[in-house]
């Protein structure tokens, strides 16, 4: 049964995911761009770097998530010029949730993870739903191979209770290199059984020193 | 299931109908949008080649099930350095040429020594093709945009896709619609880097068969183009041989009475 509003989005697939340390955050994605059955292309980035230290990987449609990146950037540039120095990874969080409610009735179909270091130099990550309900956590997976992530990242990095007090960080204490294989794991094991997760795996990691940038080969099947 | 709790979260977005969000959307005016397609164009190949871009697909439009025209070139040049093929709705690829037409001579207007290169052109479509879905009026098309043009690090071949709804991406090797079934796993193992014009026509001839043989909207009236840094060229239409000698067409009751 088809309906009639149908043809306005397509989930073109994916997995992205985030995880913060005490003076670093990894960003991940793979690069697979799927419709429906067929796979698009094998070599299609998700992750779009908005400033210095901040960093934005987001699954869902495709041509939603362009125009989010492309609006984000834009008005990340204007900041710049505004207020003469790059947005902080809070401020764009905040300023991504009220983009994304901007368009509650007619929602850019965008599951988004920020990535980045805050005013202190602390790793952060910010998950978010496609209307701009969000949060700041020490890891978060969203796309379509985030159910199978998500329990692997909460059994391995064993967040503490937000009941807490005082409040816990849930920063990592693992290292970068450690976060960086848990990362590779967490995606070899999701691209084995989703479909629409495979082909590649882009790595970003920003720390103190800046942004680099690792591909990592995953299943095509 | 993630797409029936998307549109549970989106509430009765979907009951609405579409003329109904049109006309809502145009503040009370009659629907003036394609609603679904009427006369379209079956798939487009196109892939990278030594010396640039070759695209091609049949010069078929049908209407619904009737093949209604048999001689529609599907594939444009666009300014110097790019050629259009589209599928989908024939009209709504017309429109986009208009479009096209304004871009290019506006370009060439500015008489500034800069020419619109491929890059440039797919990003235009794209943001025309996604603001229109934004509006639900969309043109109902998958365009495929190739071009090269030379950079600074030389001749710079680009090859690009947009659909109706603005996904799009590059890549060496791009078919829509059936093709994307049919030529895309031809084209993927056997499209190399750096083909010769005369190999990367034979690859395209491959897919086009298969499309013809398996695509019911196909015909067997081709036409195929590239471009070069030299400029673009659509060559005139012709045909493909087919072979039906197939021994199960021969006797089709031989292996079992009454069936295929």
């Amino acid at each position: 049964m088809s309906r009639r509003g149908d043809w306005v989005y397509e989930n073109n697939g994916g997995t992205c995911v985030a995880i913060a340390g005490a003076d670093y955050c990894v960003i991940a994605a793979d690069t697979r761009l799927s419709v429906g059955y067929s796979i698009l292309t094998r070599d299609h980035s998700k992750i779009c770097e908005l400033a210095d230290k901040c960093v934005l990987a987001s699954s869902g449609f495709q041509g939603d998530i362009k125009a989010l990146h492309k609006n984000l950037a834009a008005r990340e540039l204007l900041y710049q010029h505004q207020h003469n120095k790059r947005m902080s990874c809070p401020a764009m969080a905040q300023l991504l949730s009220n983009t994304l409610y901007y368009k509650r009735f007619f929602p850019y179909y965008a599951f988004n993870v920020l990535g980045g270091l805050d005013s202190e130099g602390k790793g952060c990550v910010f998950t978010y739903d496609a209307v701009g309900s969000y949060e700041r956590t020490g890891y978060s997976a969203q796309g379509t191979g985030s159910t199978l992530i998500m329990p692997v990242l909460d059994n391995q990095l064993k967040s503490p209770s937000p009941l807490l007090l005082p409040a816990r960080d849930a920063v990592t204490p693992l290292s970068e290199t450690e976060a960086i294989d848990l990362v590779k794991d967490v995606f070899a094991s999701a691209t084995e059984r989703d479909i629409y997760t495979g082909d590649k795996l882009e790595i970003v990691v920003v720390n103190k020193a800046g942004t680099r940038r690792e591909y990592i080969d995953l299943r095509k099947d | 299931m993630e797409e029936q709790k998307w549109d549970q979260s989106m509430g009765g977005f979907n009951a609405a109908s579409r003329s109904q969000m049109a006309e809502a959307a145009a503040g009370g005016e009659e629907s003036q949008r394609t609603l679904y397609p009427y006369v379209t164009g079956t798939s487009v190949i196109a892939l990278k080649y030594k010396d640039g871009v070759i695209m091609a697909c049949d010069t078929g439009a049908s209407y619904g099930s009737t093949l209604r025209y048999k001689s529609v070139e599907r594939i444009k040049a666009v300014g110097k350095h790019s050629l259009i093929g589209g599928s989908g709705e024939f009209s709504d690829f017309q429109e986009i040429l208009r479009y096209l037409d304004e871009l290019t001579l506006s370009d060439h207007m500015w008489d500034d020594g800069n020419s619109l290169g491929p890059k440039e052109i797919h990003s235009y479509l794209t943001r025309v093709m996604y603001n229109r879905r934004n509006k639900f009026d969309p043109l109902w098309n998958a365009l495929i945009l190739g071009g090269v043009k030379m950079g600074p690090k030389g001749a710079e071949k680009y090859l690009g896709m947009v659909n109706m709804i603005g996904t799009h991406f590059e890549e060496n090797h791009i078919a829509t619609g059936f093709g994307n079934h049919l030529a895309i796993p031809i084209l993927r193992a056997e499209w190399r880097e750096d083909m010769t014009f005369e190999e990367a026509v034979k690859l395209v001839e491959k897919c086009l068969l298969v499309l013809l043989y398996r695509d019911r909207s196909s015909i067997n009236k081709f036409q195929v183009a590239k471009i070069t840094t030299e400029g673009a060229t659509i060559y005139p239409p012709y045909s493909l041989k087919t072979f039906w000698g197939f021994s199960h067409f021969e006797n089709p009751a031989q292996g079992a009475v009454g069936s295929w």
